[in-house]
């Protein structure tokens, strides 16, 4: 009786999550323009999504943006945990790590405005630019959060050795430090992407005329009302999604094995 | 050591992209749109009736939200802790995929299906039952909170109950309490870090949203976020914005300060 209860309940749960996205991707291939009626399967939609301009510009803004942005984070996210794991008083560790904290219990809308305001505030002109510096900045702390405990378990007394050898501080980072933390480098760069991939509220604000990311553009269009692209769209990103996910976890077992 | 400098540059930048923006924010909402000079108009206001109201609203509809993930989630977290491995790794799989999917992709799929010849009201004439008009309503912005958050609230216990001491569940069946009791006074104020962890994790997101009330409110709909949002982007009083946004954050912290005082251990269980 309990079993029952219990997987009802997780059946219910799981159709609440997923009945949405389930019809957006049927209703995808709806030949009619109503979300109601099912009046045979088309690829009409698809075809449009990938004949839009628009689409393909916002689509090629998002990933140049993630991609760049991560990278530049992952880098100054990694050098940032090392010089707060090794050269800070605790103190000013404590400085610094609350600092850190602060744009992740920040709402979104907050950071947003703020930066908006600082890219004002020093003339600089809204676009591009100030899209990817923003992502770069958020993406940030996260990247330090995920190296830091990796710091944390490495050994210090190997760096230490390092430098009595005579190894140089950059040489020895690369060369000891480096490997032993690359597990964290990698998944902080991986969330740091994921993270701007997603990121709505925050490019909202610090993006120009002309420069929109999928996420500002879907919510443009869906100001505007509903569109059978979109659910295109919206199928293909979560095919893609559902792909990096499955990859990912079957690279993860097989390393286990 | 005498190699400080490695700091500094970190320094550097959470004063450039951290402390700064903040300060503007701070400086706006207390200066004079026209002179700069300092004032306490913008929150006076922000103390207006009418967007009183709308700050109220967005608090008690943030909190509806927030009760009602806690309602639906904490059931499921238990369920998840309770499974054996493989299927509770499915499981929490399953719970955390929609997460992927873009925010905005999963607010519209609500518009989708709840607007007049939507999918629901098609349903619901199949069951032969009447239609229901809910797009545009509380009801629906509701609808897109919990959609949107219920994993939130769901992992944070989930991983609480995981590091539970199980034996103090079968000390507590040895010395007698039946199920119920043993819910009520082991299983539940044991998984409260996870609970406020949840809590702020659905609160904080719904309180200061603009997206769901655009989409699944409609045009008109107000929240607080969407008076900041306005005043940033359509009227360009940044002054009276950020007195909102200062405002906003100190009832975050308010909230975040008044809930960890509760985790005394500091174990909030977050799922990062």
């Amino acid at each position: 009786m309990m079993r029952f209860l219990r997987h009802s309940y997780t059946a219910i749960i799981l159709g609440f999550l997923y009945l949405p996205i389930f019809i957006l991707i049927v209703f995808s291939f709806n030949a009619s323009k109503s979300r109601a009626v099912w009046e045979g399967f088309t690829l009409r939609w698809y075809e449009e999504l990938l004949e839009s301009e628009a689409i393909l510009d916002a689509l090629s803004y998002t990933l140049s943006v993630a991609v760049i942005s991560s990278l530049v984070a992952t880098v100054i996210g990694t050098l940032a945990a090392f010089a707060i794991y090794r050269e800070m008083r605790p103190f000013e560790r404590k400085l610094s790590m609350n600092l850190t904290y602060v744009p992740l219990l920040n709402p979104d809308i907050v950071t947003g405005i703020s930066l908006m305001l600082l890219f004002i505030f020093v003339g600089m002109k809204l676009g591009f630019a100030s899209l990817l510096l923003s992502h770069v900045i958020f993406n940030v702390p996260y990247v330090i959060l995920t190296v830091l405990p990796k710091l944390r378990q490495f050994d210090r007394n190997l760096y230490d050795a390092a430098l009595d050898l005579g190894a140089s501080p950059a040489y020895a980072f690369r060369r000891i430090v480096l490997p032993e933390i690359l597990p964290g480098i990698l998944t902080g760069a991986l969330f740091a992407f994921t993270l701007s991939v997603d990121d709505f509220v925050i490019s909202f604000f610090t993006t120009g005329s002309g420069v929109n990311n999928l996420s500002i553009l879907i919510y443009s269009m869906a100001r505007r009302g509903i569109h059978p692209t979109i659910n295109a769209l919206s199928t293909l990103l979560f095919l893609t999604v559902l792909a990096l996910l499955i990859a990912v976890n079957m690279k993860r077992g097989e390393r286990k094995k | 050591m005498g190699r400080r400098f490695l700091a500094y540059p970190y320094h550097l930048w959470t004063a450039l992209f951290t402390v700064i923006p903040l300060a503007l924010i701070v400086y706006f909402a207390f200066t004079d749109r026209y002179t700069a000079a300092f004032t306490l108009d913008n929150l006076r206001q922000a103390a207006q009736p009418v967007y009183l109201g709308v700050l109220w609203h967005s608090v008690w509809l943030a909190g509806v939200s927030t009760f009602l993930c806690l309602l639906a989630g904490y059931p499921m977290a238990m369920i998840l802790a309770k499974s054996g491995v493989r299927y509770r790794r499915m499981l929490a799989m399953l719970i955390v995929v929609p997460m992927w999917m873009n925010f905005l992709l999963r607010t519209y799929a609500w518009m989708t299906l709840l607007e007049k010849n939507g999918a629901v009201n098609a349903l619901l004439a199949f069951l032969g039952l009447p239609p229901i008009h809910i797009l545009y309503t509380d009801y629906a912005v509701l609808l897109g909170m919990v959609y949107n958050f219920l994993p939130f609230m769901i992992l944070p216990i989930y991983s609480v109950l995981m590091k539970m001491d199980k034996s103090l569940l079968e000390a507590a069946e040895d010395l007698g309490a039946d199920a119920w009791t043993s819910f009520r006074r082991v299983t539940f104020p044991l998984s409260l870090p996870g609970v406020y962890a949840g809590t702020i994790m659905v609160f904080m997101p719904a309180v200061t949203t603009f997206v769901i009330s655009r989409l699944l409110g409609g045009g008109q709909y107000m929240l607080a976020g969407n008076v900041i949002e306005q005043q940033f982007l359509a009227i360009g009083n940044w002054n009276f914005g950020s007195a909102l946004s200062v405002l906003m954050m100190v009832l975050i912290l308010l909230s975040m300060v008044g809930l960890s005082r509760y985790d005394k251990d500091g174990s909030g269980g977050y799922f990062l």
